[in-house]
């Protein structure tokens, strides 16, 4: 007799399947946001198995800053076409030309907390009434507490300590009108999880994950890509580097790590190696202890 | 881990409920800490901020903390999830406060849990909080509870103390539904049986908590036999390929579906064959809980969202009567004759609540027939009536089609977590 069970990871993606038929049963205008990160990736391919055979039944968003990796760029343009879906892009520049927010100054400046306003601009827009993201409550500990459903008032807000009882498998999608959600189907996963998943499913990445040559400075620690956008003190220099990327962010706020791993399973055995967490090189989550929440709460994803 | 050993893994989701004086963080700490879970950034974190508080030594319990007012005040205010793998399993826990305020997070925690771990302190024994524990855990049918026995490097590691609390467990459990107990005692923050095996207790002759968590049976947790299937989305590509391709996407909540089947469509009644079962992958030759599939059938039969795919001779229970048990979530009272929304599977629809039958008193587990009022945090028994037919079984018997929430109609929060009798 053969045992009725999933494996982990199979049942990780149900899960999420699940959740994104939700989404696009409970809401009328969902929307998923893409950055070009492996996160938001593997959601979307979800959401292309999701569907099948229909095409994914919601458009994709990128919350451009102006200062993301070319690289990030390019996939973006031709994942989109590969899946099929509709790519929308909301630019910081823009929110920066019509007066929306105002550029950070210094040599440590990001437009990291200006995506905020970008993004909720672009929800109320295009009326979206549920974000989709690929944020993982293994992260960071704010999101530890995430829902999958997660309710957003009218500013956008998330109140972490009034937040809606999140029982079985049944997601409470009900809201205002003006009110929106933001939906985490691979709540659940695990960095580990993500990359396995990438293996087994052969899912393409930007060619930032994996090793190669950069010239690179060092700042506080931290091997930033040497870019336009980042001036460099007088005692900093720039050196060519063995690099790759854990996470994609800005080029302002995402630092390379050492790296040879030029291949998902390379990446795995680095993953499995790691001591410290993949966002222990984002120097936006370093700001305070409670970063991330404070962003959240104003409507960060 | 090599990826072949990380692919054949299984997903084992457990809840810890205790107060902060328990050691239930600092358990969850050691289980992270010694399964190598955390990084050498987060442990520096904790490091740096208990040196600022003055304490001696790391303090595991900051690991979970996570929001500013928790940190600030010390204590857990709502389920935070926490993540740890070993070579044999994958494990999420859902780690709850414990106060008798909180119940509703305990209940939510426990609503996904395959395992409820129960802490004790050797010190105090089985106390009110331990009962209130347990009852919920055998209220939301978590099919396996083990009872950690903790700080008992305080009792002098003495097996009479945990006899004798072992036997206070089980003589109170005994009026629990609960099919599977199994005690340990630790101290969770020597380490000892928590991920080691104790050199203080050599009395002891059982398994640690980890080795317990990585083997204790769980593919027979989820219901093979009757099969369910509620349409979550209808597909429908209209393109040149598929152009009359009509699919009902789903997630399997019990039992085995194949091609062929005979099947009923619920609440219309109508019969139709299975024709196949498709993802994107390809068509499979039988699908079960807890996948994600997309079923086709042989008739073109009217179907939608909210209705549910079942064997013709194997039909949940259709009515617009359904007696539930329910966990009250929100600051404004249970109104009975009050009108709220409802959510169950993928159906939803209005109720009117017809009667209080009892409100549970989750300290003593008795009932009080008179007290009709089901405030925050009340577990109470109630009727309701639908205005449209539900297909159900009882919780008992399907953790997912047994389940149902109540949602108020004019805040649109959820507000009852009910389990149907």
């Amino acid at each position: 007799m053969r045992a009725y069970n999933l494996t982990h990871l199979r049942e990780l993606e149900s899960e999420s399947m699940f959740v994104l038929r939700e989404v696009a049963a409970q809401f009328e205008r969902p929307v998923l946001l893409f950055s070009g990160g492996k996160d938001s990736i593997v959601v979307s391919h979800l959401a292309r198995k999701a569907f099948w055979p229909a095409p994914i039944p919601f458009k994709l968003m990128h919350v451009d800053t102006g200062h993301n990796f070319s690289e990030a760029i390019e996939y973006r343009d031709w994942w989109a076409k590969e899946i099929n879906a509709t790519l929308v892009v909301a630019s910081v520049q823009d929110s920066i030309d019509k007066g929306r927010v105002v550029e950070e100054k210094g040599y440590n400046a990001s437009r990291n907390v200006l995506q905020t306003t970008t993004l909720l601009d672009a929800i109320e827009e295009n009326k979206f009434d549920c974000a989709i993201g690929g944020a993982r409550r293994d992260e960071e500990k704010a999101r530890a507490k995430e829902r999958f459903f997660s309710h957003r008032d009218e500013f956008g807000q998330w109140d972490p300590k009034n937040q809606r009882p999140e029982l079985w498998n049944i997601f409470n999608g009900k809201k205002r009108v003006g009110e929106h959600f933001r939906v985490f189907p691979i709540s659940n996963w695990t960095e580990m999880d993500v990359w396995q998943y990438v293996l087994i499913e052969k899912i393409p990445l930007p060619s930032l994950y994996f090793t190669h040559k950069r010239n690179v400075f060092n700042r506080d620690g931290v091997i930033y890509s040497v870019c336009d956008f980042m001036k460099l003190k007088p005692e900093e220099k720039t050196e060519e580097m063995i690099v790759r990327f854990r996470t994609v962010g800005d080029m302002t706020c995402t630092g390379a790590v050492l790296s040879e791993a030029s291949t998902v399973e390379d990446i795995i055995a680095e993953v499995a190696a790691a001591r410290t967490t993949e966002r222990g090189s984002r120097q936006d989550d370093k700001r305070s202890e409670a970063a991330m929440e404070d962003r959240k709460k104003q409507g960060y994803f | 881990m090599t990826t072949k050993s990380y692919l054949d893994m299984e997903l084992l989701r457990f809840t810890t409920a205790g107060s902060v004086d328990d050691g239930k963080s600092t358990l969850i700490g050691r289980l992270l800490y010694d399964s190598k879970s955390i990084f050498q950034d987060q442990l520096e974190a904790i490091e740096n901020t208990s040196k600022q508080r003055g304490e001696e030594g790391v303090n595991l319990a900051l690991l979970t903390d996570g929001l500013r007012a928790e940190r600030e005040q010390g204590i857990t205010i709502d389920v935070a999830y926490r993540y740890f793998a070993t070579p044999k399993r994958k494990f999420i826990i859902a780690d709850t406060p414990g106060h008798i305020q909180y119940t509703r997070n305990m209940v939510t925690g426990a609503s996904t849990a395959n395992l409820a771990i129960i802490l004790i302190d050797a010190r105090h024994g089985v106390v009110e909080q331990t009962r209130r524990h347990s009852f919920i855990a055998s209220l939301l049918e978590i099919p396996h509870i083990v009872v950690c026995i903790n700080k008992m490097d305080l009792v002098s590691w003495s097996e009479d103390v945990f006899e004798s609390i072992k036997s206070d467990y089980t003589s109170f459990a005994s009026k629990l539904d609960v099919r599977d107990i199994q005690f340990i005692p630790i101290s969770a923050l020597k380490g000892d049986n928590v991920v080691d095996p104790s050199q203080n207790m050599l009395w002891y002759n059982g398994s640690t908590l980890l080795y317990l968590l990585e083997n204790i049976h769980i593919a027979s947790d989820v219901n093979h036999i009757d099969a369910r299937f509620p349409v979550q989305y209808v597909i429908r590509p209209y393109s040149d390929k598929y152009h009359d391709y009509r699919g009902y996407a789903g997630r399997v909540a019990g039992g085995i579906f194949r091609p062929g089947d005979e099947v009923e469509v619920l609440p219309s009644g109508f019969s139709s064959k299975i024709k196949s079962i498709d993802t994107y992958e390809g068509s499979l030759g039988e699908s079960f809980a807890p996948m994600s599939v997309c079923i086709t059938l042989e008739d073109d039969i009217d179907i939608s969202r909210g209705d549910m795919i079942v064997r013709k001779n194997n039909k949940p229970e259709i009515s617009q009567d359904v007696d539930l048990m329910i966990c009250w979530m929100n600051e404004k009272p249970l109104q009975l004759n009050g009108k709220y929304a409802f959510k169950h599977t993928s159906r939803e629809a209005r109720c009117v609540i017809k009667d209080v039958k009892y409100k549970m008193d989750i300290s003593t587990m008795s009932r009080l027939a008179e007290d009709k009022n089901l405030g925050k945090n009340d577990i109470g028994r109630i009727s309701i009536r639908t205005t449209v037919p539900i297909m159900f079984d009882s919780y008992r018997k399907n953790r997912i089609t047994g389940s149902i929430i109540l949602i108020d109609e004019a805040t649109n929060e959820t507000v009852g977590a009910g389990m149907i009798v």
